[in-house]
């Protein structure tokens, strides 16, 4: 489902290198986990892949079912169904949640060419989906993301996966800011999201998400490269040793 | 007019000297009234104000003004819906108002033409100050509007629309309010029209103490006209004014706002909008002036400009010695959404108390490209993106207004403005 071959992508101001000849492949129905230092280029990565234009891609490909996206805007590639979970999730004053929801949720029914959601429907399907996630629905009629709590951030994020539907998913550090009763709720969400048709890549500094989340294969990212990947165990190893053996011993 | 040629006027200000001279006679009032006129034009007969005069400084009337069309007394402007629905309509049409119609409970109402007939609303015909060219300009050649009186504790439910209607000619018309103790009223004031016009329009409200009122002035001139309106308000003790203006249209566009929160305890809030295409210039400019103890205000305005369009804002905050306990503060933001846009602001705080809190800032930014990635990255084309993030912009200053219907109506002015130029 996603191909990522020899991948370069630099800061479009300074042209300061970050993705450095990156490869990466995730099957459909498979839950790829990164993981990797600070620093090291994983919300890069997911940026590269959602096509934010601060970063440029220099060489290399990347493949979505077959096909380049490069060339795509954010908005095409969201409506081509990837989905990026921010780890940062941006306040954007004055757009109610839910006109957003809609207008989100249309764009891209519009864009794959279906009829518009009837109003019910729309706010029946939102209802559903907050409640599953523990969102009270007082908060869709804020702001998008303005004031809301770290978790609640986090958990709006899911919400809009969820709502969306997309074919890739990409959790950055969905955990971090997350309690442990909200970290199991969301982990369910994303569990329910697992499908034969659906690819997962679940950025995470910890096991703990892992044991809930449980990936097929792990990647352990060091100055934009995959340095090592394997299976869930290497999340386990990585969390008894720490990165310093692995990256030691790709370099 | 040899008289006139050699003091180097321009085409305008010649056919404004000329058009006097030819109106008085016909123009609503005694002998006391014309006096007035008189005194008011004559302020205007050494010229317009240019960008020397501090007032003036962004918005040089003398040489923005590029003509003036003649007085046409038969044109007829067409009937508008009130923007709040239920509403008691006074219209008045290239500067005639039409007939009463309507009586409302707890107001007395008279047109500006049988006060001035009657040489009353005198007081009034002269301007502000030496640099109050749409005072001097409107007290010359008023010839209707509107004067209503409120009675104390008077609650007026349905809202009361003045329509200043043009289509084309020239219109100068007044509408004055005054508002007994404890009353409230939602007022709304319309500016608008067809043709090519000169419009100027004075409003005056005396808001009495502990009287609640709000002032909504929505402009959408098309962009054939020259817009010169202003509003004098003074604020009663413990008594909340709140005035709202939007500003969609018009080819050269001034706004004032004379504000003086003259009674203890006060509250003015000032909430605006300013979304300026084309070649627009609009100017709006604010004095308001505490002169007593803990008053507060807050003036929140947001500009949204695009192709060649300039937008003005000036603030001018005065708190007297006495006002101790003022509260004030002022916001200007900008979104420049266009290269050869423009936004000047101009901040003043002159302040003679020594235990108040003032503050003001003003931003002028263009569209967050963060904010525009999120929306993009959920599937919102860019197009899309960028004017709901631009609609948000303002929304945020429409929603702030407690009333439903209000913020409705203003949302659905906004949507319609979007369609148009976004
Ligand atoms: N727009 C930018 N401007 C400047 N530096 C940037 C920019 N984007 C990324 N970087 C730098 O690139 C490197 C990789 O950042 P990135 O956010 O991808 O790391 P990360 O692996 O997600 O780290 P963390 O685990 O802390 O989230 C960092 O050194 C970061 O400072
Ligand atoms: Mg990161």
């Amino acid at each position: 489902m996603l191909e990522i071959r020899n991948l370069h992508a630099r800061i479009a101001d300074d042209g300061t290198e970050i993705i450095r000849g990156l490869n990466l492949t995730v099957k459909a129905g498979e839950v790829a986990a990164i993981m990797g230092p600070n620093g090291s280029g994983k919300s890069t990565l997911s940026y590269v892949l959602a096509g934010r234009d601060d970063y440029e891609v220099t060489e290399g490909e990347i493949l979505y079912n077959g096909e380049s996206i490069l060339e795509m805007d954010p908005a095409e590639r969201a409506a081509a169904g990837i989905f990026l979970a921010f780890q940062y999730p941006m306040e954007i004053p004055g757009v109610a949640t839910m006109e957003f929801l809609k207008v989100a949720m249309n764009s891209q029914r519009k864009a794959r060419g279906e009829p518009e959601l009837k109003i019910p429907e729309f706010i029946k399907t939102v209802r559903a989906g907050a409640e599953s996630l523990g969102i009270d629905m007082a908060m869709l009629k804020r702001p998008l993301n303005v004031g809301f709590s770290g978790g609640e951030k986090k958990r709006a994020e899911i919400l809009q996966m969820k709502l969306l539907e997309p074919k890739l998913c990409v959790l950055d550090e969905t955990d971090s800011g997350l309690d442990i009763d909200a970290l199991r709720i969301v982990a369910d969400g994303v569990n329910a999201l697992r499908a034969p048709d659906r690819a997962m890549v679940v950025i995470t500094h910890y096991q703990r998400l892992l044991d809930y989340i449980v990936p097929d294969t792990v990647h352990v990212l060091s100055r934009g490269q995959v340095v090592k990947s394997g299976d869930k165990t290497l999340a386990a190893e990585l969390e008894k040793s720490g990165y310093a053996g692995v990256i030691g011993e790709a370099a | 007019m040899n008289v006139h040629a050699t003091t180097n006027h321009t085409p305008a200000e010649r056919a404004l000297i000329d058009q006097f001279e030819t109106s008085l006679p016909g123009l609503p009032g005694d002998a006391t009234v014309a006096a007035r006129r008189t005194r008011a034009f004559d302020t205007l007969r050494k010229g317009l104000p240019t960008r020397k005069v501090e007032a003036w400084h962004y918005t040089d009337l003398r040489r923005l003004l590029a003509s003036v069309p003649s007085p046409d007394a038969k044109a007829g402007a067409a009937a508008l819906a009130p923007l709040l629905e239920g509403s008691t309509i006074l219209s008045v049409a290239n500067g005639k108002a039409a007939p009463l119609a309507d009586h409302i409970e707890g107001v007395a109402l008279t047109t500006m033409r049988d006060r001035l007939m009657a040489g009353e609303a005198v007081d009034g015909l002269q301007p502000a100050t030496a640099d109050d060219a749409v005072g001097a300009l409107n007290s010359a050649f008023v010839s209707d509007g509107f004067r209503l009186s409120v009675a104390a504790g008077a609650v007026i439910d349905r809202p009361i629309e003045f329509q200043n209607l043009q289509a084309g000619g020239q219109s100068h018309a007044r509408f004055a309010v005054s508002v007994g103790a404890g009353a409230r009223a939602t007022i709304v004031e319309r500016q608008t029209g067809s043709g090519e016009a000169l419009v100027s329009s004075v409003s005056e409200i005396d808001v009495g103490d502990d009287a609640e009122i709000t002032w909504l002035i929505v402009q959408e001139q098309p962009d054939t006209v020259t817009q010169l309106g202003q509003i004098n308000a003074t604020i009663g003790k413990n008594a909340k004014l709140t005035v709202f203006f939007m500003n969609t249209g018009g080819k050269l566009v001034r706004q004032e706002l004379r504000i003086v929160a003259a009674g203890e305890g006060c509250e003015f809030k000032l909430r605006g909008v300013n979304l300026l295409a084309g070649s627009t210039h609009c100017d709006v400019t604010m004095v308001l002036d505490h002169d007593a103890y803990g008053a507060t205000s807050t003036e929140t305005v947001r500009n949204v400009i695009t192709d060649r369009a300039h937008g003005v804002f000036q603030g001018q905050i005065r708190v007297d010695r006495e006002a101790q306990k003022t509260d004030a503060k002022m916001a200007c933001n900008t979104l420049l959404l266009s290269d050869e846009g423009q936004f000047s602001t101009k901040p003043e705080l002159e302040i003679f108390a020594d235990d108040v809190a003032c503050g003001h800032g003003a931003t002028v930014t263009e569209i967050e490209r963060q904010h525009l990635f999120y929306l993009m990255a959920r599937g919102v084309p860019e197009k899309l993106a960028r004017g709901l993030l631009v609609k948000a912009f303002v929304a945020e200053v429409i929603e702030e207004l407690d009333d439903d219907a209000v913020v409705e109506a203003l949302v659905a002015k906004l949507d319609a403005w979007f369609v148009e130029h976004g």
